[in-house]
């Protein structure tokens, strides 16, 4: 018995630890005060307004969306391609190949962000849509990897085979066999390039011009010029945000899990 | 039987490995033909070059006369059925035996009648909107069967398709796809390590053995008339011992034992007086009596054990060189360890074989 109750004691604190500044943060979003401190005078969602009307924040929202979205569909795209490609027997060395694709994940972003904004210049790419895009895509790709090689693997190889047998072309034995089965691992890659683009700071400090300031780097940058609690608002909206892309995954992983 | 398939000095290397040995086998169309051996063998490999998912490191295949070497397997025009059913889990039952249809771009009208055909075939009607996942595994494997079928291909192959399923079931499936051979003509590659399914369903049967065919003739002519020790003991089980030819007559030899008996039997192939060989005896051929009688082979010898198994008797017997066990039907008498019998079968339940 007293071990199960230290075990529960410390299992509540490690989570309380984890979700602390969540609950410091979050109340204050429904402040109707004009500074982010403590104690809240009154409720009021006057923050979530001016999130959505003040220029700067509607487009970081904005910005946050295109970014966002493209880097979704460039890294899904590629990652997917990757995975395919990672599947095949006969490529030489194909466990240091895979290590490669998924080195952004354990590498610095500084040194990333610095690297990146060396290269895009020299391609005459700093301060645009597609710079930030591209440098989002590098770190976003290994999540999706990771989720669509899963998927792939646990395709069984003979009902392609089957497929082949009975008729199928290999693009058709692609279209209406492996990618369907797959599609799970697909969706919840891009989910994951979703959220990595939407939380990614450091590369977007390096690449983005003023004009591409997306949701997190303008509430990083807010934080220290005006402590508004606009800036809780928009945690908010990130909390929720990536409730709904966890769910999602959930979602998707439990699609795999019937096919099975 | 006009010749469809054939395997011309077929060899396959994985790596430095040879897993076929320049093999050549033919089979005819309509013909129910299994490759049976141990695992590791090289049937799968065979099968599966047959399909088009390997190609021969030497040597052509040809089907109906041409060399299909380079053509791809989708359009090779078989059915393959796995073990492993392979059928595709996102789509319902009916989906999946549509789809060979669709890659022929049949009209919608004609899929729907042709697959309401097949899943009546296989008595899968009332199941055609579940999905894979929803049925048990002999409804799987007759589901892959169905799909197989349905777009009546100029070959069907099976890799051990029967090799997951319980004995009861596996037995039901064999004579159903026997059925299904003699009734539709199909032309049948049919890979097992079971040599009583090879028995059962074949009309000749190839034994393999380290990716060579050892004997190939039908189910009568490999348990009967084995060719090689390998496969005398692969196919049921048999008494093998050792002797010397003394003279060779025909198609029979006679042979000197160890004891010094001598035995008259029939020859599988060619052999020299004074080469060393093995006998061949089945077990289920030998008779036990307590007295010589007139059979043209008789040994004397003592019952060491006998075994009771319901369908028959398995009685152990034991001469100073060599010992024989012999299967007697159940209305057989009792043999008790320690009897004197004489033990007798006739030339033609023997078989010489060169070792
Ligand atoms: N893709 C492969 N790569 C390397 N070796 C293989 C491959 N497929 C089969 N083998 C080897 O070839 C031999 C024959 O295999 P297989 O044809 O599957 O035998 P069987 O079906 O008779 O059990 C085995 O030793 C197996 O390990
Ligand atoms: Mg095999």
């Amino acid at each position: 018995m007293p071990m199960k109750l230290a075990k529960f004691t410390f299992a509540s604190l490690a989570i309380l630890f984890l979700v602390a500044p969540l609950i410091a943060i979050l109340p204050l979003a429904f402040t109707s005060s004009v500074i982010l401190t403590y104690p809240i005078p009154s409720w009021s969602l006057r923050w979530f307004e001016e999130l959505f009307t003040a220029d700067a924040w509607r487009r970081a929202i904005i910005n946050s969306l295109i970014v966002g979205s493209g880097t979704t569909l460039l890294a899904t795209v590629l990652g997917t391609a990757a995975s395919l490609g990672l599947r095949n027997r006969l490529l030489l060395f194909r466990g240091s190949v895979r290590t490669l694709f998924l080195l952004p994940m354990v590498v610095p972003a500084v040194v990333l962000g610095v690297g990146m904004q060396v290269l895009l210049a020299r391609f005459g790419l700093t301060n645009s849509y597609a710079g930030v895009i591209i440098a989002h895509t590098v770190v976003a790709v290994p999540f999706v990897v990771v989720s669509v090689t899963g998927a792939l693997a646990g395709i069984d190889e003979r009902v392609e085979l089957a497929a082949q047998s009975l008729g199928a072309s290999p693009a058709t034995v692609f279209c209406r066999v492996t990618l369907p089965l797959a599609m799970p691992g697909v969706l919840s890659g891009a989910v994951l390039a979703f959220a990595t683009s939407l939380d990614e700071v450091v590369l977007t400090l390096f690449v983005a011009g003023p004009n591409q300031r997306t949701l997190a780097r303008q509430m990083f940058s807010s934080i220290r010029e005006n402590i508004s609690p606009a800036i809780a608002a928009a945690a908010f909206l990130f909390i929720a945000a990536t409730i709904l892309v966890g769910l999602a995954v959930m979602v998707f992983r439990s699609m795999l899990a019937k096919r099975r | 039987m006009a010749e469809f398939i054939r395997f011309d000095r077929i060899t396959k290397f994985y790596g430095p490995l040879c897993v076929v040995e320049n093999l050549d086998l033919g089979i005819g169309k309509g013909e129910f033909v299994s490759l049976l051996g141990p695992s590791g063998s090289g049937k799968t490999t065979l099968l599966m070059m047959l399909a088009g998912f390997e190609q021969p490191t030497s040597g052509a295949i040809l089907l109906d006369g041409t060399a299909i070497n380079g053509v791809p397997t989708h359009k090779r025009d078989m059915g393959v059925v796995f073990q492993s059913y392979a059928l595709f889990p996102h789509m319902s039952v009916g989906e999946n035996i549509a789809f060979p249809l669709q890659m022929r771009g049949i009209s919608k009208a004609e899929i729907a009648e042709r697959v309401k055909r097949a899943l009546d075939m296989v008595q899968l009607s009332a199941f055609a909107d579940r999905r894979p996942s929803q049925l048990s595994g002999g409804q799987q494997q007759r589901v892959a069967l169905a799909r197989a079928l349905v777009f009546e291909p100029r070959v069907v192959l099976m890799d051990e398709p029967l090799g997951a399923l319980d004995k009861q079931l596996r037995e039901q499936m064999q004579l159903d796809i026997r059925d299904l051979h003699r009734r539709l003509g199909l032309t049948i590659v049919f890979v097992t390590h079971d040599q009583s399914e090879a028995l059962t369903m074949s009309d000749r049967v190839a034994v393999f053995n380290k990716g060579k065919i050892e004997q190939i003739g039908t189910p009568r002519q490999v348990y009967d008339e084995p060719a090689t020790r390998f496969v005398a003991e692969f196919i049921g089980e048999t008494n093998l011992v050792e002797g010397v030819v003394e003279t060779v007559q025909g198609q029979e030899a006679t042979v000197r034992l160890a004891s010094g008996a001598h035995i008259v039997s029939a020859l599988s192939g060619a052999v020299a007086s004074g080469q060393p060989v093995y006998l061949s005896i089945r077990p289920e051929r030998v008779d036990l009596s307590e007295t010589r009688g007139d059979a043209r082979n008789v040994l004397e010898m003592e019952v060491t054990d006998s075994v009771y198994q319901g369908d028959h008797l398995r009685v152990q017997l034991e001469t100073a060189a060599h010992p024989l066990i012999a299967k007697l039907g159940r209305r057989s008498r009792e043999f008790p360890p320690g009897t004197k019998v004489f033990a007798a079968f006739s030339a033609g339940d023997c078989r010489v074989i060169a070792p």
